[in-house]
């Protein structure tokens, strides 16, 4: 059994009259195991890759290897499926036509798999919802496998309309969880990320066919390591009180505000997806009546669960204090992913007005982004706002767009945003 | 135990309580992990009457009889112990809900007090006390001990001991304090030869005995080396029958509140603002003036002297006898004052005296709690002379 800990950093202490209560909590997950193997149920991987006819032969030719690649990563036993998907989803193995769409993971799978993916070619649209809704009904023919997780490979623009995409995936959202690459710059990555993000999975850019086959292998490695099959995050807070937001803080910004349901009058769940040995970081912000000075209060009690198991718990407090040197100060992780979470803001907002054709707004927004890179250490993220801007001044935040940019460049800021880094020690 | 070496002397223990680390000697708090070390107490049975035989009164402190060895860091929510704060089952104080093992209120989130900040007795249906540490202070320094028998209006024993906040472990010392003086109170007071002279020396004989009692149990609490050894005020009130005797030092109080008729403060301080309003001082002024709460007299190792204030009432009607702390006198010092809060609690349909004593607590803390609060009461209802006791002309002895 997986070992959970949490541990909480906030400044519990609140002026006379404050309400709101801000804290980061760490979970961190030990002894993971292997996707499953842990006993909670078999795992299940689906390839989706796209096989329109947009993938030109080079890219193509590198999706067959990376496919290829994340097979071998699959651990034996494993159920999966390969899905090509184009205008319709085609089950391209296991060559079955009805009974359970997943086999079990052996040499002899691997290699009829991998033949099967060799036989890909390219032709018709793209209609992403029925790639989606295959996966679903594959997972689906198999109930033994309880760890659902898919790969999606695409290269181009959603042809469909907008609805058709969004009840798909609301079909698939808390039944499996799906990573989506991008290959070249004739995808849309907001479309992309609403899929990544509702399913609790990755987006990520890939410019080249060369960096194809390492991006895969990682991805299934990743997959493979997560033996906690599905956590969920509790936040219990007192009678009367608000929960302003549950945010994932770190190793990406997710808001899953909206994604509470209810465990009882006072606690709400939170999906957090599969957990290999990883440390995530969440930021709860709760509004409470505010106390005489001297008081204090649990705000919120945040928990881990697995199944019904609550695995790990952290404490959120409130004490309201008239000294005002202890109430002034911000919790330095607080204030970090409170400027980390305004960093993705900042990118995204400052990218669709660019796109748009806002250059003053795209400027400012963008220009905060530098900043805050700057002032919170994301190296990264100061790095690639530097293909798309010029800076002139980080502190200030004054930026210039620049006049020529590579759109791989600009897309790879936008994937980026969400990713946070740690508070440097 | 005992660091100093001193036998009845409890020392500083030599490993924290928390987490087992060696501590320095006369430590305060724990070197590796922050916890206030609280001294281990072996009070004297100074009262010479054994009491370990009997049932322990105070079941809901989870303590054993007064005078077995105890160990006050053994006591249920002491401060670093482990479950600390945890309630044993107790209801939330605020709301009422079901209290979670980490001492959060399930439903509203109040963090409980532990044991020591806030407790209650109920000894008898017409007799009962809460100690609560208030809003300011960190810990709670008050203490009581109640005692009391059935049918209401025999006997009851009313201890308040506020200890000192500024001396070190003045929770501990006033707990201890309030327990020997109560076993001290066990038996009825003294009647003397017949006469009144007779029976008021054999009175204050007693309260004598009593105050060395609770004073040689504060000084056993006390570290040989302590700087700031810890005290505390006394005041004591016994009901039997329809007499009400009373002993003090230092600045709690007891007051006489009738249904009908003007409520009497019955004890006079030993305070600087006493002093003060003997000297002709206005009383609003002296109290809240920049010496309103120095004592000028208390219990503990530095006493300058024990010798206690002590006075009687006959009651003549019904009423309450209400021994309390300045922590709820200090917002209604004035006798009406008091008898004012003590009616509106009543209004509020509450006539137990647990309600009236949480409802008395309550206003202290919405004045602001800036002090610990410990309010005792016994209801009189139709006040009657103990038996083989003709009633007695108001006395007062001093």
């Amino acid at each position: 059994m997986a070992d959970f800990t949490a541990s909480v950093f906030q400044n519990e202490y609140l002026p006379d009259g404050g309400t709101d209560v801000n804290a980061i909590v760490t979970v961190t997950c030990a002894g993971a195991g292997t996707a499953g193997q842990t006993g909670g149920g078999a795992a299940g991987e689906i390839i989706i890759v796209d096989t329109s006819g947009s993938m030109g032969p080079q890219t193509m030719a590198a999706a067959k290897q990376a496919a290829t690649a994340a097979l071998n990563e699959i651990v034996d036993g494993t159920w999966f499926a390969v899905i090509a998907g184009s205008d319709r989803a085609m089950l391209a193995y296991p060559a079955v036509s009805s009974g359970p769409g997943l086999v079990q993971m052996s040499a002899q799978t691997r290699s009829q798999a991998q033949q099967a993916v060799g036989r890909f070619v390219g032709s018709g649209g793209t209609a992403i919802s029925t790639w989606l809704d295959l996966a679903g009904q594959l997972f689906g023919s198999v109930p033994q496998v309880t760890q659902r997780h898919a790969i999606l490979l695409t290269d181009g623009e959603n042809r469909e309309r907008d609805d058709k995409l969004e009840s798909a995936i609301a079909r698939a959202t808390g039944y499996f969880q799906c990573d989506c690459r991008g290959a070249g710059t004739d995808w849309q990555v907001d479309e992309i990320r609403r899929i990544s993000q509702a399913l609790l999975g990755t987006v990520d850019i890939i410019p080249e066919p060369s960096q194809m086959e390492t991006q895969f292998r990682e991805m299934m490695r990743t997959s493979m390591s997560r033996g906690v099959a599905e956590a969920q995050l509790r936040v219990w807070s007192p009678q009367g009180a608000q929960v302003l937001f549950v945010r994932q803080v770190s190793p990406t910004v997710e808001d899953l505000t909206d994604r509470r349901v209810a465990i009882n009058p006072l606690t709400g769940g939170y999906p957090t997806g599969a957990w290999s040995d990883e440390s995530r970081d969440y930021h709860v912000a709760v509004r409470v009546a505010a106390k005489a000075i001297g008081q204090e209060q649990l705000a919120a009690r945040v928990m881990l669960a697995v199944g019904d198991d609550v695995l790990a718990q952290g404490l959120v407090k409130a004490t309201w204090s008239g000294n005002s040197e202890l109430t002034a100060k911000i919790d330095q992780q607080v204030a970090h992913y409170t400027g980390q979470t305004e960093l993705a803001a900042m990118i995204q907002e400052g990218l669709a007005a660019k796109a748009s054709g806002d250059e003053a707004t795209a400027t400012t927004k963008l220009g905060r982004a530098v900043q805050l890179a700057a002032e919170t250490g994301n190296d990264e993220a100061t790095s690639k706002l530097k293909k798309v801007v010029d800076v002139q001044d980080e502190r200030e935040g004054t930026v210039r767009l620049k006049a020529a940019v590579d759109k791989a460049d600009e897309m790879a800021l936008d994937t980026a945003s969400t990713k946070t880094t740690r508070i440097k020690k | 135990m005992s660091t100093a070496g001193i036998p009845g002397t409890a020392g500083t223990p030599v490993s924290c309580p928390s987490c087992g680390e060696a501590l320095a000697e006369g430590a305060v708090f724990c070197e590796a992990c922050g916890s206030k070390v609280t001294a281990a107490v072996e009070p004297t049975t100074s009262a010479g009457t054994d009491v370990s035989a009997e049932p322990a009164p105070f079941d809901d402190l989870g303590s054993g009889p007064i005078s077995a060895p105890t160990r006050i860091t053994g006591l249920p929510g002491s401060p670093g112990q482990p479950g600390s704060g945890a309630s044993d089952g107790r209801p939330c104080l605020a709301c009422g809900a079901e209290v979670d093992g980490d001492g959060y209120c399930t439903s509203c989130g109040t963090k409980q007090p532990s044991e020591r900040d806030h407790f209650r007795e109920t000894p008898a249906s017409w007799v009962a006390g809460v100690c609560d540490r208030g809003i300011v202070h960190a810990g709670n320094e008050d203490a009581m001990a109640l005692l009391a028998d059935e049918p209401a209006g025999s006997r009851a024993v009313l201890v308040v001991l506020d200890g000192v906040s500024s001396s070190t472990d003045s929770d501990v010392a006033s707990l201890a304090g309030a327990r020997a003086a109560r076993e001290t109170l066990r038996t009825p007071l003294p009647r003397g030869m017949g006469t009144d002279q007779g029976r008021d020396a054999a009175v204050a004989a007693a309260f004598a005995h009593t105050i060395a009692a609770a004073n040689d149990a504060i000084v056993a609490t006390t570290h040989a080396d302590s700087d700031s050894p810890a005290s505390a005020t006394f005041s004591v009130a016994v009901v039997e029958g329809n007499r009400l005797s009373v002993a003090n030092i230092g600045d709690s109080r007891v007051y006489w509140v009738p249904d009908e008729g003007e409520t009497l403060q019955v004890t006079v301080d030993d305070s600087a603002a006493q002093q003060l309003i003997e000297a002709g001082m206005d009383r609003d002024a002296a109290e809240t003036g920049p010496q309103g709460h120095a004592i000028t007299r208390w219990l503990g190792r530095d006493a300058p002297d024990l010798t206690p204030r002590v006075a009687a009432l006959d009651l003549t009607g019904p009423g309450w006898v209400l021994n309390c702390s300045d922590g709820l006198w200090n917002y209604v010092s004035e006798p009406s004052a008091i008898a004012e809060q003590v009616r509106a609690v009543e209004v509020g349909g509450a006539v137990a005296p647990l309600d009236v004593a949480l409802g008395l607590t309550a206003y202290a803390n919405a004045c602001g709690g800036r002090d610990n609060i410990t309010v005792t009461l016994a209801r009189i209802d139709a006040p009657v002379a103990a038996t083989g006791q003709n009633p007695v002309p108001t006395n007062e002895i001093d």
